[in-house]
């Protein structure tokens, strides 16, 4: 690891904006994040998934991975972001290195040719040059292979120095980050700014989560001015030095932008959240007050109040039919990145019983809302073991999970519903009308009726019992002149199978077409 | 549940039946050796044919008696006993169906009367059965037709017996009009997984699955023997798939005592259930074989992996009514809503019991107009609503008959554990080939501004 990196990582991990680091006594808050991973009880991305997942949402850029294939080849083309405009982003860029390639060290001039490549074929609006763990083994440098593109191709090439061994995901988030503040923002000035111009960060446009809430700030004229990296061009991240104000959606993953826009051009930022309706009431606001701080006119305060007073009167009129269908069912909430509380009391509005939340990056801020919600913090999980929690569902001690795509399968298979409320999910559940959606999905996972079929016992489970083998004669019979519905035929009983068929002896017949 | 609603108009659009003759041939092609002779016109002959060939990818030994204008009006008699020779000449059938037509039934033809005294007098046409069933075109559809054959089959080759000689081993299997051969042979297999053997009446699976033929033959390349009909009075047991069968178990019961059980689906985890217990009861199984078993597992795991797609998901579906209630009772089962179901007769319990508020008696028009009124997401119906679906821009799953604009329609397998499995997949992957990128327009948003949009350079390399 080099040494700008190995510092990089050390600035990164003592965050101050860092609300769960700030919280630590001064000793630890030094040292930071810098928990090694578990050999053996590790799951989730590496540093690089993190910066890919931070950044492969600007969609007018090529994403270039300078690795071998296991980085991008499996790793490429599973996520929902969505794009208004170019798809670029999502087309699968790799340096695809073999092994002579490593062994020569061809690996830079490899990647000068691909880069090349890349912007003769498809005129982006910029390279990002990936780093991993073999290319920053064999000691290739991304940064000098990129400014030497950039001024022989005349396209930006970002050198995104984060190898998956860095560290988490997590870390990763941040580092990509860094190089947008190191080598992307502040290098384009826009035509014109507003007052009511602002940056997103952090929130990533998945299934088109952003377009829900957009509505909201259109109505309020207010702009889209930065954003990282929710279906922005790479223009708009260029320009995020404009912004008025900042909004940070998830402050996990890209705090570090956030605090420096703040520190470098003095755009004040807030921490908030779109899921749920008090949550998405509170970030307008928030990004209202912020703008009249910053100068807009006045009166955007009360507008802001009106249009959010129109909107949850028209959210809970949404909500109020779906009362009867999800109240008293209990939900167990277990997700990662964005704040529970919010989606917890909006389903708590609607009579569901969350009988459980993960706090597993949840800030001590997060913990004591949600103590303040469910009334005691007995609820809160911190990592649940996939055994532990399919034992709870298996004991049917909630009826439904909101989860990520990794647990999914510890509760189907435990036979409880699931929705997908994490970032692979295919359905978007931000702003107002997305609480509509989630309480829409939960009702249709919930109410399925599929799920009494499938708890039902087998057919072989039952004992055959000392009923007639064969059904009544429903006619007269012309023998015994029994009306229908009358005393059944006497049949002589089947003679009893011995264990399974198979061992009956099967004649072979033509017409069989294989073992049975 | 459901109200059969018929619309008030005299214009049908985009028909979706196909006629009750072509279900008696489709019948009658299920016996061995067998030669399905219409009674009309030589076109309503031709065009059934075509159909046929269209669907199956099979030459079709549909055969008529040409009736001419003078037959017509003087009686068709002769042209049957003419027909039946020729038959009987060039192609030494052992089995012939005969299906009366529209022409013939609005003549109002004795062709039972006239068989009678025919085969009476025709000493000589012993060792080919010859059977009729009425099927005007007027009435009913395919599976009508079928129905009507298939009880003429049983009516006429299965004695009378005052006493009961029973096989405890044998069951007969009544198959429905849409059972596809692959769909007969999964069930067959269940039957035999259990220690029992199947006597399948008719047999599509042995004559219409496709495959290549050591010889030309003027007949059915195979199908239920002519003369293990007779035996179906040995069965132990008539299981009837589909309520269309239950007029001919009961014929079965009537005449030689065979108890039976009718299965109106055999698609859907619970379905199937009710018919594996039938199993487990007539060979006196407790235990069913692990094949079994295992693929009860496997349809409860594809049923957690499909739900995600079929959950909420609104259907529109046409086709035959025993068919419609099959596949739309296992898709309600699934959390599907059927937001439009058109159907082709009004016979039988099934359209009362569909899982939804209105069933249609009418046309391919009437499901297109519903699928637009109920915002149906996907099309369930023959090769015929790619026109509905294209207008609609949904997706089209092919059911019934006829499919001719896909290969493999007899290997399609819809029942049993397995073939729910494989519906199930088929849906949700129909689901999942639409591809729809989400917009802002989708949410009411606007794009971002154009100042912001790259505008591709030449690159100067």
């Amino acid at each position: 690891m080099s040494q700008a990196l190995q510092s990089k990582i050390a600035a990164v991990l003592s965050e101050p904006g860092c609300a769960t680091n700030t919280a630590k006594p001064e000793a630890g808050r030094k040292k930071g994040c810098t928990k090694q991973l578990t050999p053996g009880a590790a799951a989730g991305g590496c540093a690089f998934d993190g910066a890919m997942i931070a950044l492969q949402p600007i969609t007018d850029v090529a994403h270039l991975v300078h690795a071998p294939l296991a980085c991008w080849g499996n790793g490429w083309d599973n996520r929902t972001a969505a794009s208004s405009g170019s798809g670029l982003y999502r087309i699968g860029f790799t340096t695809d290195l073999a092994e002579l390639d490593i062994v020569m060290g061809h690996g830079e001039k490899k990647l000068y040719r691909a880069i090349r490549e890349v912007i003769e074929a498809h005129h982006p609006a910029a390279v990002f040059v990936y780093a991993t763990c073999v290319t920053a083994l064999t000691g290739d440098d991304i940064g000098a292979v990129c400014k030497a593109a950039a001024e022989a191709f005349g396209t930006p090439c970002i050198p995104v120095d984060v190898p998956g061994f860095a560290g988490s995901k997590n870390l990763g988030n941040k580092l990509g980050g860094e190089a947008l503040l190191d080598h992307v923002i502040g290098t384009r000035e826009p035509e014109h700014t507003t007052p009511y111009d602002i940056n997103i960060i952090g929130d990533f446009n998945l299934s088109g989560e952003l377009w829900q809430v957009k509505p909201l700030l259109d109505r309020l004229g207010i702009r889209i001015l930065g954003s990282i990296s929710g279906d922005a061009r790479y223009a708009q991240v260029a320009m995020a030095h404009r912004a008025r104000a900042t909004m940070l959606v998830c402050s996990q993953a890209l705090i570090n932008v956030a605090r420096k826009l703040q520190e470098r051009w003095g755009i004040p930022y807030f921490e908030g959240s779109f899921y749920g309706i008090s949550d998405t009431s509170a970030a307008l606001r928030q990004i209202c007050a912020l703008l009249v701080a910053q100068g807009a006119p006045g009166d955007l305060a009360a507008r802001c109040e009106a249009l959010i007073a129109e909107e949850e009167a028209q959210v809970r009129a949404a909500l109020a039919p779906f009362r009867p269908r999800v109240e008293g069912r209990r939900v167990l909430l277990y997700t990662g990145g964005h704040k529970s509380w919010s989606v917890v009391s909006a389903l708590q509005e609607l009579g569901v019983e969350v009988v459980g939340t993960s706090m597993r990056k949840a800030t001590q801020n997060d913990r004591e809302r949600v103590t303040e919600i469910m009334g005691d913090d007995k609820h809160m999980y911190e990592n649940m073991a996939p055994r532990e929690m399919y034992a709870m569902l298996k004991e049917a001690r909630a009826d439904v999970l909101l989860s990520g795509g990794r647990s999914q399968f510890v509760a189907l298979k435990a036979l409880v519903p699931w929705v997908d409320v994490n970032q692979e999910k295919h359905e978007a559940y931000a702003g107002y009308m997305g609480m509509v959606d989630l309480v829409r999905a939960i009702d249709r996972a919930l109410n399925n009726p599929m799920w009494a079929d499938l708890r039902d016992p087998a057919p072989w489970e039952l004992p055959l019992g000392a009923g007639p083998v064969l059904p009544a004669i429903s006619g007269g019979c012309p023998v015994t002149n029994l009306a229908a519905g009358g005393q059944q035929m006497r049949m002589p009983a089947p003679r009893p199978a011995e264990g399974p068929a198979p061992a009956m002896g099967l004649a072979s017949s033509a017409a069989d077409f294989e073992d049975c | 549940m459901a109200q059969l609603f018929h619309p008030r108009r005299a214009l049908s659009t985009n028909p979706l039946k196909s006629s009750a003759p072509l279900g008696a041939a489709l019948a009658y092609l299920g016996i061995e050796g067998g030669i399905p002779l219409f009674h009309g016109a030589q076109g309503c002959t031709a065009f059934a044919m075509v159909h046929l060939v269209r669907h199956f990818k099979e030459a079709i030994p549909l055969q008529t008696t040409a009736m001419n204008e003078v037959s017509t009006i003087l009686g068709g008699g002769e042209q049957i006993e003419e027909a039946i020779d020729n038959l009987r000449k060039r192609a030494a059938p052992r089995f012939i169906g005969i299906a009366s037509t529209a022409l013939t039934e609005t003549r109002g033809e004795d062709v039972a009367g006239e068989l009678r005294a025919l085969l009476a007098r025709r000493r000589d046409w012993a060792g080919t059965a010859v059977v009729y069933a009425a099927t005007p075109d007027f009435e009913g559809a395919l599976q009508d037709g079928w129905t009507r054959a298939v009880e003429a089959i049983l009516a006429a080759l299965v004695p009378r017996s005052p006493e009961r000689d029973v096989d405890l081993r044998q069951v007969t299997l009544l198959c429905p009009s849409y059972l596809a051969p692959a769909e007969i042979d999964e069930l067959v297999r269940m039957i035999r997984a259990f220690g029992l053997t199947p006597l399948v009446l008719p047999d599509l699976s042995a004559s219409l699955d496709g495959h290549l033929s050591d010889d030309w033959s003027g007949t059915s390349l195979g199908g239920t023997p002519v003369a293990r009909i007779a035996d179906a009075a040995r069965s132990a047991c008539t299981l009837a798939v589909g309520e269309q069968m239950r007029g001919a178990a009961q014929i079965l019961e009537d005449r030689a005592m065979v108890p039976y059980h009718v299965f109106p689906s055999l698609c859907g985890l619970k379905p199937v259930d009710a018919f594996l217990r039938v199993l487990m009861q007539l060979s006196g199984s407790q235990e069913p074989p692990p094949s079994i078993r295992r693929d009860r597992a496997r349809l409860q795991d594809a049923m957690l992996d499909a739900h995600f797609f079929t959950g909420g998901l609104r259907v529109a579906i046409a086709t035959d009514p025993d068919l419609m209630f099959a596949l739309a009772g296992a898709l309600a089962s699934m959390g599907a809503e059927i937001v439009a179901a058109v159907t082709t007769s009004a016979q039988g319990p099934v359209v009362a019991r569909m899982p939804c508020d209105t069933v249609i008696l009418g046309d391919l028009g009437d499901l297109e107009a519903a699928a637009r009124a109920g915002a149906a997401q996907i099309l369930l119906t023959s090769s015929h609503g790619r026109h509905a679906a294209h207008a609609l821009g949904l997706p089209l799953v092919r059911v019934g008959f006829p499919i001719f604009d896909r290969l493999g329609a007899q290997d399609i397998c819809r029942v049993g554990y397995r073939g729910t499995r494989a519906f199930l997949y088929e849906i949700a992957n129909a689901m999942q080939a639409v591809h729809h990128a989400p917009r802002p327009e989708d949410f009411g948003a606007t794009p971002p501004p154009e100042e912001f949009t790259h505008v591709p350079q030449p690159a100067p390399c």
